[in-house]
This record gives C-alpha cells, sequence and structure tokens, in this order.
C-alpha cells in the first residue's frame, strides 16, 4: 500500500479537468501503454495569451492521475512563459509529496506541459531520440537522465530509477547509470557558476509510443484485412518484439509479413534504426 | 466498513480452530520438545502429531516432514541444500515465472558460477516439456519447477516433469506453496524429491512452512544448528505454529472437495460474471488447469493500482500483478513471461478465493467493478483513441 497524501487521495478519486479541451491550442502526449502511464494534456488560450482551459486524459497509477489533475490546476491562468517555468517538483509540491518511487508521475506531467507548449509553437517533437539510450528497458537516453538529475538534485541510483524509471526492470542498466551519475555529480560539484541548467530535453518515450501508434494506424488494419493481427510484446532499445495472431501466424509467409511490411513501416515512421522480431506464441 | 476479502494467494485468515489450536502453547504448554522433563516431552508428542497431520495431507511419511520458517526458506533449503550436495554439478534448471522465493535465488546463483536455465512458458503460461528434457544435462543438480503459479493459478504437469527430471537423474524440487490445500496431493504417486509450502496460504499462521524431503534424497542441512528436525534445521521449533499448521492440515483435507467444488463454483461465476459485463478483458492463464481459486483478468487499457484503490475504497481485496503496486516498474514478470500484450499487461488484477467467500460477496464485487474500470477508462487516452477509431 502507497502513503499517499489526502490531496493525491482527492485529485486520484475526484479529479478536475478530465478530458479533452475543444479545438485545442497545445496537445502534449508522452509515456505509453508500454511504460504503464501515460498522459495526453490539451489546453486553449485566452485573448491575453493565458491558458483559459487545460484538460488531461491518464493511463496510469492514481499518482500518475492525481499528478495529471494537479497540473491542469496549476497552469490555469498562467501564461506560456510562466507555465514553462514550471517543474515536476511544483507538481509534487501542490499533491502535498509523492512516495519517492512515484516521483516520475510527476516528471510525466513536466514533459506533457513542455510537449503541448511545444506543440502550440509549432515545434513538433523531434522523432530520433536524443541522446543514446542507457536503459533498454524503458528506453531512457542519458541526455533525460542528466536533465532529471540536475533538475531534482539526484544523489543515487534509486532516485533515478524513481524519476526516469531507467533502472526499474531487468537492471542491467545499473552500472550505466551509476557511472552517469557519477559524471553529473562531478561536474555538478564542479559547476561553472554562468551556466544555466540545460533546457529540458523533450520526451524520449516518445520512440515507445511511435512504435504503437504506427502499428496501430499503418500495420494492423491491413493485417485484419487478411484475417490476422498483431501484439507489441516488447521494445527492447531499437529492437521491437511482436507476435502474430490468427492467420497470418500459421501463413507461412508470416516471416515475409514482418521483415517487408512492418519493418518497413517502423523504419518510415519511427528511426531507421528499427528490427522486428517476431515472438513465436 | 465490511471487507470482501478475495486475496488469498497473498495470505489467508487464520482459521479461528487454528488459533484456538495454538494458544494453550504459549501459555500451558510452553516446554522445548527437546528436553529430557515430561513438561517438555509432552509437548514434543504434540508437535509429533501435527506432523503426521501435515504429511497426511499430501500423503507423506511424517519422517519426510521438516518445519521451517516460512515458504521462502524451505525453497530456499532445497535448492542450497542439493547444491551443496552435489557440489560438481554446476547446473539449475527453473521457469521465468516462479515466486521471487526461487527466481532471485536463480538469479543470485547465477552471479556466483552456476548455470541457470530459466524454462519459457507460451501465451497460457504452459511449459514446454520437450524444452525442459533437453535442458537436462548430467551436469544438472536440480530442476525446480513450481506445482501452482501465484499469479494466475495455472498448475504445471508435476507429475510428468517429475517423471522426465528423475529419469535423467537429477533431483527434482517443487514449490507447493500455492497448490497444498487446494488440490490434492499424493505424493505417494508423484516422485518429487523435495516440495516446499507455506502455513499463511492455508488457513495456519504467517511464519512457518514445511519442505519435504523425500526419503533417501540427499540433502546438506540449509541452517546449520542443533539436532532439531532430524539433523536436517537447527533451531527450536516453533511449537505453537506447528500446532496450529497441523490443525491447518487438517481442515484443509475436509475441505479440499468444497474447495474444488463451492470455491471454483464462486471463481467461475466471478469469471463469467466479469466477462459478460466488462468489455476487453482477457482471462489469464491455461483456463483447462488451473487452481480451482484463482483468476487473473486483465483490464486492457487501465492500469492496475488505479484499480486496486477504488476496489478498496469499498472493502473489496485483490491485488495486481502490475509494476505500480509492487515497487518495481515493470508489469509482472509472470504475465510479461506469457507475452500479455502491454495493452494488458498493466491492467491486471488477481482475484483469489478461499473457502470463507459468499455468493454474496461474488455479486458484490460483479456490481460494483464496472463502474470503476468505466470511470478509469473514461479518464484513458488509449480508450477513447480505441472508441473513437470503432466507431
Ligand atoms: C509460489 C510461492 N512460493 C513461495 C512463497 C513464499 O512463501 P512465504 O511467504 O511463506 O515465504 C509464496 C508466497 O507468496 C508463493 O506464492
Ligand atoms: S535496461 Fe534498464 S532496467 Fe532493463
Amino acid at each position: 500500500m502507497w502513503d499517499y497524501t489526502e490531496k493525491v487521495k482527492e485529485y486520484f478519486e475526484n479529479p478536475k479537468n478530465i478530458g479533452e479541451v475543444e479545438n485545442p491550442d497545445g496537445v502534449g502526449e508522452v509515456g505509453s501503454l508500454a511504460c504503464g502511464d501515460a498522459l495526453r494534456l490539451t489546453f486553449k488560450l485566452d485573448e491575453d495569451q493565458r491558458i483559459k482551459e487545460a484538460r488531461f486524459q491518464t493511463f496510469g497509477c492514481a499518482s500518475a492521475i492525481a499528478s495529471s489533475s494537479a497540473l491542469t490546476e496549476l497552469i490555469q491562468g498562467k501564461t506560456l512563459e510562466e507555465a514553462e517555468k514550471l517543474t515536476n517538483k511544483d507538481i509534487a509540491a501542490f499533491l502535498g509529496g509523492l512516495p519517492k518511487e512515484k516521483m516520475h508521475c510527476s516528471v510525466l506531467g513536466e514533459q506533457a506541459l513542455s510537449a503541448a507548449i511545444a506543440n502550440y509553437r509549432g515545434r513538433t517533437i523531434p522523432k530520433q531520440q536524443e541522446g543514446e539510450i542507457v536503459c533498454e528497458c524503458f528506453g531512457v537516453t542519458d541526455k533525460e537522465i542528466e536533465r532529471v538529475i540536475r533538475e531534482n538534485g539526484l544523489k543515487t541510483r534509486e532516485e533515478v530509477t524513481n524519476y526516469t524509471k531507467a533502472g526499474g526492470g531487468c537492471e542491467t542498466c545499473h552500472d550505466k547509470i551509476e557511472a552517469l551519475l557519477a559524471r553529473v555529480l562531478k561536474e555538478e560539484r564542479e559547476a561553472r557558476p554562468a551556466e544555466g541548467p540545460p533546457r529540458p530535453a523533450l520526451t524520449n518515450i516518445r520512440k515507445m509510443k511511435l512504435i504503437e501508434e504506427t502499428l496501430e494506424r499503418e500495420i494492423k488494419p491491413a493485417l485484419k484485412a487478411d484475417g490476422g493481427d498483431i501484439d507489441l510484446i516488447d521494445i527492447d532499445g531499437n529492437k521491437v518484439l511482436v507476435a502474430l495472431r490468427g492467420a497470418c501466424s500459421s501463413c507461412r509467409a508470416a516471416e515475409v509479413t514482418l521483415k517487408d511490411y512492418v519493418e518497413l513501416k517502423l523504419k518510415e515512421f519511427v528511426t531507421p534504426e528499427i528490427t522486428v522480431e517476431e515472438v513465436k506464441p | 466498513m465490511k471487507v470482501v476479502y478475495m486475496d488469498n494467494n497473498a495470505t489467508t485468515r487464520t482459521a479461528p480452530e487454528v488459533v484456538e489450536a495454538m494458544l494453550p502453547y504459549f501459555s500451558t504448554y510452553y516446554g522445548n520438545p527437546s528436553s529430557m522433563h515430561y513438561f517438555g516431552g509432552q509437548v514434543a508428542k504434540e508437535v509429533q502429531e501435527a506432523r503426521s497431520r501435515v504429511a497426511a495431507l499430501i500423503q507423506a511419511d511424517p519422517a519426510e516432514i521438516v518445519f521451517t520458517s516460512c515458504g521462502t526458506e524451505s525453497d530456499n533449503a532445497a535448492i542450497w541444500g542439493t547444491l551443496n550436495s552435489y557440489p560438481d554439478k554446476k547446473h539449475l534448471i527453473t521457469t521465468r515465472v516462479e515466486h521471487p522465493a526461487v527466481l532471485n535465488l536463480a538469479t543470485y546463483l547465477s552471479k556466483r558460477g552456476y548455470r541457470v536455465t530459466l524454462l519459457p512458458v507460451d501465451r497460457e503460461g504452459r511449459l514446454d516439456l520437450d524444452q525442459l528434457t533437453a535442458a537436462i544435462t548430467d551436469e544438472t543438480a536440480i530442476v525446480s519447477v513450481m506445482w501452482a503459479n501465484n499469479e494466475t493459478g495455472v498448475q504445471f504437469p508435476v507429475e510428468e516433469i517429475a517423471e522426465i527430471v528423475k529419469s535423467r537423474g537429477a533431483v527434482f524440487h517443487t514449490d507447493a506453496v500455492q497448490a497444498v490445500g487446494k488440490i490434492p496431493i499424493d505424493l505417494s504417486r508423484t516422485p518429487v524429491d523435495l516440495l516446499a509450502f507455506s502455513g499463511h496460504k492455508l488457513h495456519a499462521p504467517k511464519g512457518i512452512g514445511v519442505l519435504y524431503i523425500r526419503r533417501g534424497t540427499r540433502f546438506t542441512p540449509f541452517v546449520i544448528g542443533g539436532h532439531q528436525e532430524k539433523g536436517r534445521r537447527g533451531g527450536t521449533e516453533n511449537v505453537p505454529y506447528i500446532i496450529g499448521l497441523g490443525q491447518a492440515c487438517r481442515q484443509a483435507q475436509t475441505h479440499l472437495g468444497e474447495e474444488n467444488k463451492r470455491v471454483r463454483a464462486l471463481r467461475d461465476r466471478l469469471e463469467q460474471g466479469i466477462l459478460d459485463r466488462i468489455p476487453n478483458v482477457l482471462i489469464n492463464g491455461d483456463r483447462g488447469s488451473r487452481l480451482p481459486n484463482t483468476l487473473s483478468v486483465s483490464f486492457e487499457y487501465v492500469e492496475g493500482e488505479s484499480i486496486l484503490l477504488l476496489l478498496s475504497n469499498l472493502g473489496i481485496c485483490a491485488s495486481s500483478g502490475s509494476a505500480c503496486t509492487s515497487g518495481s516498474l515493470e508489469p509482472s514478470h509472470v504475465l510479461r513471461a506469457m507475452g500479455v500484450p502491454f495493452t494488458a499487461a498493466h491492467g491486471s488484477i488477481r482475484f483469489s478465493l478461499s473457502i470463507y467467500n459468499s455468493e454474496e460477496e461474488i455479486a458484490y464485487v460483479l456490481d460494483r467493478l464496472p463502474p470503476i474500470i468505466e470511470r478509469l477508462r473514461a479518464i484513458s487516452p488509449f480508450w477513447k483513441k480505441r472508441t473513437a477509431e470503432a466507431g
């Protein structure tokens, strides 16, 4: 049982601002089904360029839902310049704190906000990963880990996992995270005061999301037309594991379908590095 | 608030008769069973009686029963006890869906010079026995396969597995923590060498376990100390808990029929009721071979912890294989090993019943669960998208 504050419980049980704003000015989507939490934030501005209305849709645990709702409350009435200054710490503070294992929920909120603001300003989120993947299980890059370490003053590997999820799966990346942490902490100690923290990187969980979207939009309908279907089983860096169901799993051409079609589509819409492998049911 | 307890694979209520049987052994009969005097000696006799009842539940000889502190200790003792008895054999086989009591020990051993084979399971949670057969070599000291899975209730064909392992000359251990008391077990016919179970899963208290060691099995003690348990496990016997376990095993034996008829019917009603009332639901685990009390069900596009908390507000206790409840961030290793799609793995809930559950309770859950799922799906971005596409 998690030790949630009354405020978290209140915002989980009776969340405010659920849904979608009509004709939104900005839309930010982060996270994915694969990651276990996802947030879609929409907002609308008034004549004074202040956020008039903000709404959320969230898939996730109680603190993810509460954090999302808190985010929409926090940015109401703010200009984008003001809203931009909001960090995950403000979301957690608004809720009276989050269990440390759940801090990644507040980070999700911050990411959705920057994605939505970038969307409003006409910047699309770069599809390419920024930086190098450190944690394969959750597709988290060194850049993102570094940003979260600096913004939240993290000191230990466990904290990095709590805030970014990196390292929360198979644990093989722990050494890499430790090394990265040691480097950043060293740099922080020697920090030149003239230099502020780096601009927040855009979400890198985006890749998983793109893969899912591409499967849904480009691949599933075509397979279904042939009486088959495809399930996303796992994403391991750039390796996508899928299982074929129904007609295509028994079809001898399954191998061809996979390589030629699924991989081609994923390379086209996600990143050219993608490879696809079939997991036998 | 009334509590509707459907989390019996996590732990069970200690039966009132068990509590009653135990109490005199805290106050009146507090002697040490190893003592020379009559005061202690009379306790030894009762411990022996409890041992017989425990043995009877699994058709074993009382001399083959070793009391331990929990299921985890029994699993650890079985594996270490075998490895230390065969120091030249450096290979261990188990499955990807074991309880951490076995799986984390296997991982630990893999970092200390042992070769570990983790057998995969299929989408229904079943093992491929040919794969098991092929994995056993002369190097293999022990094969450890659970009798029934704690998350899905899927039962492995232990009798067949035991035959295979024995015919290849390795030692066979089974973690039967979820099986004992729920299904009939007859060790006079199933050639397992070692078997672990735990009191608190069958209405005895937490903190008492059993390791069955078949007569003639090589075994090096894991807890080294006094001569208790015929030198197989040191430490003064936990007398009240052993007495309690004896009573619980006796009751389990008389309830086996009920467990398999009435509890199974309740589980089936819950399962069918959920399928009838809620769309986009997946039942996890081979429905052809499942414990009678367990239901693992995935609700697509919602997350397990949210479901559990809303159920908990209504007094309904269940558990989740999903990541966010367990402290780890990945969805349950069992569901992942089964290849349950990500759309569903995060929204899995386990209901595990016992003889204390009633039809009214099932009806209550079936009444309250659908609005919870509907409410969470209304918040979920994926559900909206999905229905928009479908419409
Ligand atoms: C399959 C299985 N093995 C082992 C255990 C551990 O038993 P104990 O809690 O008595 O250590 C459990 C209990 O959760 C279990 O379900
Ligand atoms: S690679 Fe980071 S947890 Fe698996």
